[in-house]
């Protein structure tokens, strides 16, 4: 296989990657796991993170 | 200064998001003011008092590495370390590395502000310190990818969130570029030399180059953008499935773009239209991200009117979306004729890091301070906003004044008259951009001036008693 035909096929590759990902982010099934992967900031607001924090400052 | 790695819980590691938070505000305000001063050289050259460390071809460096690996990667360390924490929903993995990374950063920081000026430099643009303090960065930066990626590894959330992958992402390629970049042939303590040579060592040179630009300066403040603008707008991102095919797209993409700075030269005409498409297709997942963070606000654009916080985060995205409009537009070879070499790149460039990086940094970190020290905000609403009219203004100034003299120059120097002469000698094209070099001086006046302000803000809001800054109702809805 000479390097032009390599470079060819990896060319390939990399497009089906790209269009398989393209196609799993955007599928039917995947919806309801990104809106809540898209919430995953406002999750952790209860914790008592800063309480606990601010009676150790210098 | 705050020992924090003892308490107990789903409690969040603070102190190092702390110590990186407080030293970003502060290596901004060196950094900005040692680019304040090389402008005022260019104007008026005297300010260099005939001293050897205080000439703009020693400061020039000390100035980009200050103000992007100081002031710009304190502000991705803290970033990463605390949203890793908060969307793992776990404490960060080696507290102990994690301080280290902390005070090992600092020191590589001092060293290049004492070698620099020094004139101790390996000459490759953005990788100037020389090779023991390239060491000491390599081991301080797997450091970091090892707490970045055990707090991933131990994290309690079944999924990964984005911003972590932009994060995750510009920790590894930084580590490669920097490793690849920095081979070198030590023949004294302070001294080396690139083990590439010629064309070679050009290319990797802006390989490195290049993805210095596209994974730090972009990738990591994507993460940064991911967390902090929907955190800040109360909302989740507009497209989390069009974040994926962002990140894996642009990923793909940057680390081709680099031979678009070797036009024209001794590197291969092909690899040179190579990087220029590439660059040009680099605009698609540039925009894709911007319209993404921008398109969060949809429905809650009236929050811009109350929060100087958010407006900070949206400006730096439209600066974003300009200057990756204008990066593959000055790839295209026959652009690139006219403003190579010229302010336009300066233009360009200051465009990308005054109005996207510094105004994403500082806009997470008017989010993270009241955050970080138990306070519901700032301590003064009004002076962010004063800052974010600062910064604003600075940018405009800066890159506008930049845009017309680089055009000029370009057009200056390929003028010939109609025997084929050279209409105009380099001396004429710089005193013709004085003016503009006066504009760029109260630009980047204004932007440092807006720092000031910030420290002052951050001072009053870290020191302020417990319970006297509550949140806005406005922020809160």
């Amino acid at each position: 296989m000479d390097y032009g035909t390599f470079q060819g096929i990896l060319t390939i590759i990399v497009m089906v990657t790209f269009i398989g990902i393209f196609y799993w982010a955007y599928s039917k099934h995947s919806k309801s796991k990104f809106d809540e992967a898209a919430n995953l900031i406002f999750a952790d607001d209860d914790k008592p993170t800063t309480s606990q924090d601010s009676g150790e400052q210098k | 200064m705050m020992n924090h790695s003892q308490s107990t819980g789903a409690d969040y590691n603070y102190t190092v998001v702390r110590q990186f938070a407080l030293t970003t505000v502060l290596w901004g305000i060196v950094g900005m003011a040692v680019g304040v001063l090389i402008a005022a050289q260019l104007i008026w050259p005297q300010l260099n008092f005939e001293t050897p460390w205080l000439t703009y071809s020693r400061l020039r460096p000390l100035h980009t590495n200050a103000v992007i690996f100081a002031f710009g990667t304190s502000a991705l360390f803290a970033t990463s370390y605390y949203v890793v924490q908060r969307t793992c929903q776990t404490r960060l993995f080696a507290p102990k590395i994690a301080a280290f990374t902390f005070w090992g950063w600092q020191a590589i920081i001092l060293s290049a502000a004492i070698s620099l000026p020094l004139g101790i430099t390996s000459g490759k643009e953005y990788a100037e310190l020389e090779w023991p303090i390239d060491i000491a960065i390599t081991i301080v930066w797997v450091c970091y990818a090892i707490v970045f990626f055990g707090t991933i590894i131990k994290r309690t959330t079944s999924h990964i969130y984005v911003a972590n992958w932009f994060f995750g992402a510009f920790i590894i390629t930084v580590a490669v570029l920097h490793i690849v970049n920095s081979m070198a042939v030590p023949v004294s303590l302070t001294k080396s030399y690139s083990i590439y040579s010629g064309a070679v060592d050009a290319m990797v040179q802006w390989w490195y180059g290049h993805n210095a630009v596209g994974f730090l300066l972009t990738a990591g403040f994507l993460g940064m953008m991911y967390y902090f603008v929907p955190k800040q707008a109360g909302r989740p991102v507009y497209s989390y499935r069009l974040s994926i095919v962002h990140f894996w797209a642009l990923i793909a993409l940057y680390i081709w773009a680099g031979p678009h700075h070797l036009h024209y030269t001794a590197l291969p005409d092909w690899t040179q239209s190579l990087g220029m498409v590439m660059s040009l297709i680099l605009f698609a997942p540039s925009w894709g991200g911007m319209i993404n963070g921008i398109m969060t606000l949809s429905g809650a654009w009236h929050k811009l009117r109350t929060d100087p916080v958010l407006r900070f985060l949206v400006v730096s995205l439209s600066f974003y979306g300009m200057s990756t409009f204008e990066g593959p537009m000055m790839a295209i070879k026959t652009v690139n004729a006219l403003s190579h070499y010229t302010d336009w790149t300066v233009g360009h460039v200051h465009s990308g890091a005054l109005g996207w990086v510094a105004m994403v940094s500082i806009g997470s970190l008017y989010h993270l301070i009241p955050v970080l020290f138990g306070h519901g905000r700032m301590y003064s609403t009004n002076l962010v906003n004063v800052h974010f009219w600062l910064a604003t203004i600075g940018t405009v100034l800066y890159i506008v004044s930049m845009w017309i003299s680089g055009v000029m120059q370009g057009l200056m120097w390929r003028a010939v008259n109609s025997d084929g002469t050279l209409t105009y000698s380099f001396v004429e094209s710089l005193e013709a951009s004085y003016p503009f070099y006066f504009v760029r001086f109260i630009g980047g006046v204004f932007f440092l001036t807006g720092m000031f302000i910030m420290a002052y803000n951050v001072i009053r809001t870290v020191k302020a008693p417990k319970d006297t800054l509550p949140a806005l109702a406005e922020a809160k809805a």
